[in-house]
């Protein structure tokens, strides 16, 4: 196989630029740790409250880089044959019957070949983690909400990033050709263990700041007006300010802009705000205590700041 | 150049509690070359991203850096005045050890004043090995509140090891099974092992759903009605911390500490040193509500993954001022899996929920249990087994008051 070499960025301002490409907005710290991990061959943890750009990151990186993305969902259970390979057993099945009805199984030396034969690359089916390693080219390896994998897939992970292989106990260790570009993901619903984290660069994605917010509403929603854009990123900014249970992230924003220009809405007025409000929040409670006051208190601040005229 | 000074703030961040290995500190510099030292930005952001590994070290790596890039020498005198504020672990859990072992080492100090009381509670502790089997059965009906000193100190001991409160859950990882059973399924990877290994025969191999103890997080009140209770509590929830690491542990009174990692030390009376350090409300009064919702919001999330179990320690006296304690509690049903509530009080025969705090809460927890003696810790397990607990679970209005 030949291995085609990933043309990876060489700085840190690189990275951005390369970011910036393909629309996302990224800041420094963010670039800086994506960065290292690609010059350092580490996996990235990210870790960081919903709807921040992780696994987007992730997206992004595969489709600017011009490789194959490979996503690990992670649940609770996920096991080996989900995640690295399984053997293709039906076929291993019919190649015994095959055997048995030619008589095929005689001595020792026979049995040993079929065996062998059937403990054979050809009988295995890749999943992503062994995907990832057997690519031409280093892939996009993205280990969605590893929070919600229960520990012994942690544990299972750590020959993977580690040493880029996996151990097949009939086979061997199967080494990676290009080594993947590994992003880990966590909403901290647990805390990975340490010994995992070790293996990796560790970067907290935190909500952007009003610039940075302004800035991606633009590219994720060019259809709508810059005042409302605006509004809507204030507000937002402010809401995440308050004692909710669960504050909006930035793919709450962006679907919130989206909402208020399907309904036409040209600014923010308290009825459309309410209205609206299923986008921004998921919990009912957080929903109740902004329409019984919060709502009109926000807007009256972006009105004194002479922001929704 | 370089070298030397990130050893040395590698150091400093040890001192502060961050477990940096050698490996980390190898990582860092390849980092720092990686990026340059043009920018000040990408160097801190470069040694961050490799040296801590979770949010809350990020305060103090940002103080460490800002001052160890004015003025490496100061920061390392900064960091020794600031310790005893830093949590974390490195160094800290070993300095009351030191402690300990120099009291050890020391001679005896005599009693302030030859009490005759305190004298008995000493030779009493000398001879719990002795204790007899109708003492301990008399000690495990004893109600805390009751209980002398040297009882007390007995119990203590007694509570390190009793069993733990929680029954298996069922989980959706499958494991090797010995036979066929209700709900397993075939293995075809290790049937077609035997088979290649023994051709002309079907032997199928099966997997059934693992059992796991589930995650057990600890809300204990320590508010001056519960002191003794809590105490004790305590030693109950170090023993089994020491035995079983998924325990989490949190303390209210009029705010909420995280005692987890003090817990952790393998002696209770470091453990329990520590925890008092850190929890700063001990006999205070209680503000349930607000606990209840500061935990449903900054740990809820964190720690009630995977259908873990809440045990609520508390006697529920609090006031409930405009609902708040009803809507927190009711919240935080929503969040756990199973909560079971721990409540002294329920040792008195007619007991009834008048309180305004127990009439909020009763309607949403699981369980209902007392804990008031040594007999209804150990009992709790026995309680909890009405066979294992399923995830997902019927909502029921009124909890089973079991005694």
């Amino acid at each position: 196989m030949t291995v085609t070499a990933l043309k990876l960025p060489t700085s840190v301002d690189a990275v951005i630029a390369l970011l910036a490409a393909e629309n996302y907005v990224c800041d420094r710290r963010l670039a800086t740790a994506l960065f290292l991990s690609l010059k350092l061959q580490r996996p990235l943890f990210l870790e960081g409250e919903p709807g921040v750009g992780k696994t987007e990151l992730a997206k992004t990186l595969a489709a600017s880089l011009a490789t194959l993305l490979l996503r690990v969902q992670c649940y609770e259970g996920l096991d080996i044959a989900q995640t690295a390979y399984e053997w293709n057993v039906s076929r291993q099945m019919i190649e015994i019957r095959l055997a048995e009805a030619a008589h095929a199984i005689g001595g020792e030396a026979d049995r040993e070949r079929l065996a062998h034969s059937l403990y054979s690359r050809a009988m295995l089916i890749e999943r992503p983690l062994l995907q990832a390693l057997t690519q031409p080219q280093s892939p996009v390896l993205l280990i969605d909400e590893l929070d919600r994998a229960d520990e012994p897939f942690d544990a299972f992970l750590l020959e993977v990033l580690a040493e880029n292989q996996i151990t097949i106990p009939e086979l061997g260790a199967v080494k990676a050709v290009a080594p993947p570009i590994t992003i880990i993901t966590s909403n901290r619903t647990r805390e990975i263990h340490d010994a995992l984290k070790r293996r990796c660069l560790y970067h907290w994605v935190d909500f952007p700041n009003v610039e940075r917010e302004l800035e991606i509403v633009r590219l994720k929603a060019p259809g709508a007006p810059e005042r409302l854009s605006i509004q809507v990123v204030e507000f937002v900014q402010r809401m995440r300010t308050l004692d909710l249970f669960k504050v909006p992230g930035v793919a709450e924003t962006i679907d919130w802009t989206n909402a208020l220009l399907a309904l036409n809405a040209i600014r923010l007025d308290p009825a459309t705000v309410s209205d609206t409000l299923g986008v921004l929040l998921k919990y009912q409670d957080d929903i109740v205590r902004m329409q019984s006051g919060d709502t009109a208190k926000l807007l009256d601040e972006l009105r004194a700041r002479a922001l929704l005229e | 150049m370089i070298a030397e000074n990130i050893v040395h703030f590698a150091r400093v961040l040890r001192t502060a509690g961050l477990t940096i290995g050698p490996d980390r500190v190898l990582a860092a510099m390849s980092a720092v070359e990686a990026v340059g030292l043009e920018r000040r930005g990408d160097v801190h952001a470069a040694l961050s991203a490799v040296m801590i590994d979770r949010h809350e070290q990020q305060v103090i790596f940002d103080a460490a850096f800002d001052a160890f890039w004015r003025d490496p020498k100061l920061l390392e005198q900064l960091m020794y005045l600031l310790l005893p504020k830093i949590s974390g672990r490195g160094d800290k859990v070993r300095a009351p050890r030191a402690n300990r072992l120099a009291e050890a080492l020391a001679a005896p100090r005599p009693a302030a004043l030859p009490n005759p009381a305190n004298q008995t509670a000493q030779e009493e502790l000398h001879f719990d090995t002795t204790f007899t089997f109708s003492d301990r059965e008399r000690l495990a009906q004893a109600d805390f509140e009751t209980m002398t000193a040297a009882e007390f100190e007995l119990a203590k001991k007694l509570a390190e090891q009793l069993p733990l409160p929680i029954v298996p859950v069922r989980r959706r990882r499958h494991e090797a099974a010995a036979t066929r059973r209700h709900g397993s399924r075939l293995d075809l990877r290790a049937t077609l092992q035997r088979m290649a290994r023994q051709p002309h025969t079907l032997q199928p191999a099966y997997t059934q759903a693992r059992t796991e103890l589930p995650t057990l997080v600890v809300l204990l009140d320590i508010s001056g009605s519960m002191d003794r209770y809590s105490r004790l509590f305590l030693h109950y929830v170090h023993g089994l911390t020491r035995r079983y690491l998924k325990v989490h542990t949190l303390t209210f009174g009029t705010r909420l500490t995280n005692i987890t990692h003090c817990l952790k030390c393998r002696d209770p009376d470091v453990a329990l040193k520590l925890a008092d350090e850190q929890v700063h409300d001990w006999k205070g009064g209680t503000r349930i509500a607000s606990c209840l919702d500061e935990f449903n919001h900054r740990w809820a999330r964190r720690l009630l993954g995977a259908n873990a179990a809440l045990l609520l320690v508390t006697d529920g006296l609090d006031r409930d001022e405009q609902g708040e304690l009803s809507r927190s509690a009711a919240q935080l049903r929503r969040l756990a899996h199973q909560i079971v509530w721990l409540n002294p009080l329920l040792r008195f025969d007619g007991f009834e929920p008048r309180a305004a705090g127990v009439r909020a809460l009763l309607p949403h927890v699981d369980r209902f249990l007392p804990v008031h003696n040594l007999a209804s810790l150990a009992d709790l397990a026995r309680a909890l087994r009405g066979g294992t607990v399923a995830p997902g679970r019927a909502m029921h209005s009124h909890p089973a008051i079991l005694n």
